[in-house]
């Protein structure tokens, strides 16, 4: 390289702080291991970052439409933070259907990178455009970059051994080398991941990396840009091993430690639903970790099995999402009645019915807290970021056992799929979750009960201490059926009581920003991100508003009433119609003001401002 | 089973009886079935602390409680469910389900067949009655068509499940049938349900003298039973009647009621019983409350697999061979990591 070309080259870089980058195409382009490889490869260079992927229920819905795009966001930055990105600044569309539905979320003046290859009559009827979006005026305030990524990329492969079928799903490759020319990224983890992916293949390994290769080159050598982009990275991580972590990984990785640190065998009880799916198949792929994975025949077997693992003296598991959290709902009650332990996994989608199986929701909360016949108490805690989704399964776990309750995990699609750098913990670092099965026969009843309210655990096997439980009313120590009037109304109370002694075993509800004041933001589960960004830009334009976030929602902490009425207003953003709102209405009589979005999709920092700011300044 | 046999401690049946009282209706099929196990239980060598039974929701569901051993009553139709659980988790135990009609066939028939065809070493005893007793008397999946019932005033229009026939369906190990009035078969039965590797299906006839008297006593009383059952014994030609003079064979398909005294057909020409034939096991599964052939008692079916916990079991042996147990913290690092100093 000549020191002039050089020269420029460095000349022409521009350092920003932050980029949101939208990877848009067909469901069958390769857009999530597209944005995947740029999530590693950003992560790994030391950018934070934050990911929304975004796909169709549909696996291959017919090709150019619509609504067969898949979509991933990701947002890095040389700062700490916490949200995938409002808006794009850069949008790569394979093709028209891609920018159709993706254009909404582009920033004015972003950059627009089409295929311009796809652009053709076919595919721009398929996508609903009278003419080509590229030729009338409707881009106008954007940047729009042409490349022909189709055609490059078969034209580089042409003397391979392959189909035009298999070339063509090269160009996703193509796309990516372009845009870590773009922004100044290694690609060596890509190309370390394409061999190893495509090891039995050599020619599609050639392949990918030709095309990745090619897209790089292409932005080095077409004077096609301006300028290339740098995002520095970032500084304010502490030391120590970061790795990328999405949160249904985050959850299974948790469960496993949990699993290890009580010497338990792990029994994940699970029926295929989206989009709890992966944690069934991160802890069938575990297997050297012990676990046992039980594919069942449905959600009811799924979780009655877990049961009948707890029952044996394992760690009993269940994962689904809204419509499985129903068809379990029974089963969930037999659990209370007999006070096993068992974790409930709910990744939360949008509802009723099937309704968006990909898309993200927090409806599941009522249902979660109340949603069963008779009054049948359980623990709820919830994940606020991918990698709490580790802490919140341990945590789980750890509840379930010392309460000898089930325990229910909220999460949700936007967790579960999105991912964050991670401070990776320490095994030797967690904490003990101590386990203490009954072996004693002396003065053994099954439902003695010790100082948190729990009863004994018995392994089947256990000479001496045969007993039976089951889902009728029990009598208080001795467990037999019992249907007394007194004898239920304790047995009642005692169950409710053991939930509600776990708020003295948790930590108390801290508030970010000043500790009284005007406003508060009261948040769960998966808002923490859009909040936290939304309080940053607050500050820094000075308003005085503070953040709360609830982790454990069914005991809440000891203190929430208290943190609540500090303030002279609570808002309440959720990805509901108002869920926590009536919870918190009803339980401390404060008249808090929703914000409330179902539209499948997080909130943007940016929505939740507007509404801080029309409560500080009525809409200033 | 694989449950450690052990010679030290003797049991008799009282052994198994639990404190509680029994809340079935005087004159119940139940009772009979379970003395038949408590009697069963002692010659089978299990120590009582690894037997668990499980039952779902109906009379005889109540069955966990009467036994002094592990007992789990759980929701209605998901015993066999539950089990599943108990028996991965922990597979030295001897886990056991009791379950009814209603129970097994109708709200948990989806467990059932899955069950059956993962083939978990547990014994499943279906108590059919052929109708709901709990609930009071509505039909059942293996009630009758046109039955009359407090929930079909008119007739029952279902056509009915015939358990032997879907067990087999299921890809069933083991398939068999016992009466609770017939004692002495019924610990046999138990015996063998106990004994085989492998999900063991085992139907019981049982008499509901309140909701559905008399509904099988063509097959159990005196009078009538040398007629009109034949008892399944391996090895053995399909012989019954009060004086044996009667047979089964096949006439290509069909299987056929023969007399042996008509001088044309001898004991030579009939089905000879084998357990290890599913093909048989189907011929003779359908035969139930057939006009002209008997309704087998006994083992149909009695198939070695493996059973779904040792392939498990096995799965995990061969990954351990292979990398060895897992080291906590790289799981914990995942496939890429990266320092900030």
């Amino acid at each position: 390289m000549s020191e002039e070309i050089l020269e420029k080259k460095i000349k022409n870089k521009k350092e920003v702080e932050s980029v949101t980058v939208r990877f848009a195409g067909d469901s069958g382009d390769g857009m999530q291991i597209t944005g995947s490889q740029f999530t590693d490869t950003t992560a790994i260079f030391g950018n934070d970052l934050g990911t929304l992927p975004d796909f169709p229920a549909e696996i291959r819905a017919p090709i150019g439409t619509t609504y067969g795009v898949s979509g991933f966001q990701l947002q890095f930055s040389s700062k700490d933070i916490f949200t995938p990105g409002d808006e794009a600044d850069v949008l790569i569309a394979m093709n028209p259907a891609a920018l159709k539905v993706n254009i909404r979320d582009l920033k004015k003046g972003g950059t627009i990178i089409v295929n311009i290859d796809s652009f053709e009559k076919k595919n721009l009827e398929l996508a609903g455009y009278e003419g080509t979006p590229l030729e009338d005026n409707s881009l106008d305030g954007y940047y729009v970059y042409k490349v022909h990524i189709t055609k490059s990329t078969l034209e580089i492969l042409k003397d391979l051994p392959l189909g035009t079928k298999t070339a063509n799903k090269c160009k996703n490759f193509y796309a990516l080398g372009l845009m870590y020319w773009l922004f100044d990224r290694p690609m060596e983890i890509t190309l370390n991941w394409i061999k190893e992916k495509f090891a039995k293949s050599p020619d599609l390994v050639e392949a990918n990396t030709r095309a990745l290769h090619a897209g790089y080159n292409f932005g080095e050598t077409a004077e096609m840009f301006g300028e290339r982009y740098e995002v520095k990275p970032a500084e304010h991580f502490t030391q120590g091993l970061y790795r990328n972590i999405m949160g249904n990984e985050a959850l299974s990785i948790g469960l496993i430690c949990a699993s290890y640190n009580t010497g338990l065998k792990m029994f994940l009880g699970s029926y295929p639903i989206t989009p709890a799916s992966d944690i069934l198949h991160n802890l069938s792929k575990h297997k050297k970790y012990g676990i046992i994975t039980f594919q069942a025949e449905d959600e009811i077997a799924a979780i009655t099995s877990a049961i009948g693992a707890a029952f044996s003296g394992a760690i009993g598991v269940t994962t689904t999402s809204g419509p499985g959290m129903a068809l379990k709902t029974e089963a969930m009650g037999l659990a209370v009645m007999t006070e096993l332990p068992l974790v409930i996994i709910d990744i939360q989608r949008g509802g009723p019915s099937t309704g968006l199986p990909t898309k993200t929701e927090q409806a599941d909360l009522l249902q979660a807290i109340y949603g069963r016949n008779g009054e049948c108490p359980i623990p709820v805690i919830a994940a606020c970021t991918p990698s709490d989704c580790f802490d919140i399964a341990y945590e789980a776990v750890r509840i379930a056992i010392k309460y000898m309750t089930p325990v229910i995990v909220l999460s949700d699609g936007y967790l579960a799929n999105g991912s964050e750098p991670w401070l990776v913990k320490k095994y030797e670092d967690l904490p003990k979750i101590e386990v203490n099965f009954r072996t004693e026969v002396e003065g053994f009843a099954p439902y003695l009960r010790d100082e948190n309210l729990a009863r004994p655990w018995v392994k089947p096997g256990t000479p001496g201490l045969e007993h039976r439980i089951g889902g009728l009313e029990k009598q208080n120590i001795t467990g037999n059926v019992n249907y007394e009037p007194e004898n239920h109304e304790l047995m009642v109370n005692l169950r409710a009581q053991k939930v509600k002694n776990i708020e003295n075993d948790i930590p108390l509800l801290k508030i970010e920003g000043e500790q009284s004041g005007k406003l508060l933001v009261l948040g769960w589960g998966s808002t923490y991100g859009s909040i936290t960004a939304a309080m940053e830009n607050q500050k820094a334009k000075g308003n005085k508003v503070s953040h709360a976030h609830l982790r454990y929602l069914n005991p809440m902490p000891k203190n929430t009433e208290e943190v609540l009425k500090s303030f002279d207003k609570v808002l309440i953003p959720e990805m509901n119609m108002g869920q926590l709102s009536k919870i918190i209405r009803s339980e401390f009589l404060i008249d808090a003001i929703g914000l409330n979005k179902v539209k499948g999709s997080p909130f943007k920092a940016k929505e939740i401002e507007e509404k801080i700011e029309e409560i500080l300044h009525g809409g200033k | 089973m694989t449950t450690d046999i052990t010679d030290k401690i003797i049991y008799t049946a009282k052994d198994f009886a639990s404190d509680q009282d029994i809340r079935w209706c005087p004159g119940c099929g139940d009772y009979s079935i379970l003395a038949q196990v408590q009697r069963t239980l002692p010659s089978l060598g299990i120590t009582k602390e690894k037997l668990v039974f499980i039952a779902g929701i109906g009379c005889s569901s109540r069955f966990p409680y009467y036994m002094d051993t592990y007992g789990f009553h759980t929701i209605h139709g998901r015993a066999t469910a539950v089990a599943s659980g108990v028996k991965i988790a922990n597979p030295d135990l001897s886990v056991w389900i009791t379950a009814g009609d209603g129970d097994l066939m109708s709200i948990g028939g989806n467990h059932f067949m899955h069950l059956l065809r993962r083939n978990l070493d547990v014994n499943l005893l279906m108590f059919n009655n052929r109708i709901y007793g709990l609930t009071k008397g509505q039909y059942s999946p293996t009630s009758e068509r046109n039955k009359i019932t407090k929930s079909s005033p008119v007739g029952s229009p279902e056509y009915p499940f015939n358990p032997t026939n879907l067990a087999l369906g299921a890809n069933g190990t083991f398939i068999a049938r016992s009466m609770d009035r017939d004692p002495k078969h019924l610990q046999e039965m138990i015996t063998r349900t106990a004994k085989h590797h492998g999900t063991s299906f085992l139907e019981i006839l049982q008499n509901c003298n309140i909701y559905n008297d008399g509904a099988f006593f063509l097959y159990t009383e005196k009078e009538t039973k040398e007629d009109n059952v034949v008892y399944l014994q391996h090895g053995k030609p399909l012989v019954y009647g009060k004086n044996k003079d009667k047979g089964i064979k096949l006439d290509g398909f069909h299987p056929v009621m023969v007399d042996l005294n008509d001088g044309v057909h001898s004991v030579n020409d009939l089905l000879i019983h084998d357990e290890s034939s599913r093909e048989l096991a189907f011929i003779l599964s359908s035969f139930v409350d057939h006009a002209h052939l008997p309704m087998p008692v006994g083992v149909f079916l009695d198939i070695a697999r493996d059973s779904y916990e040792e392939t498990i079991a096995k799965q995990f042996e061969q990954v351990y061979e292979k990398g060895g147990k897992g080291d906590i913290n790289d799981l914990l690092k995942g496939r890429s990591t990266w320092e900030i100093k």
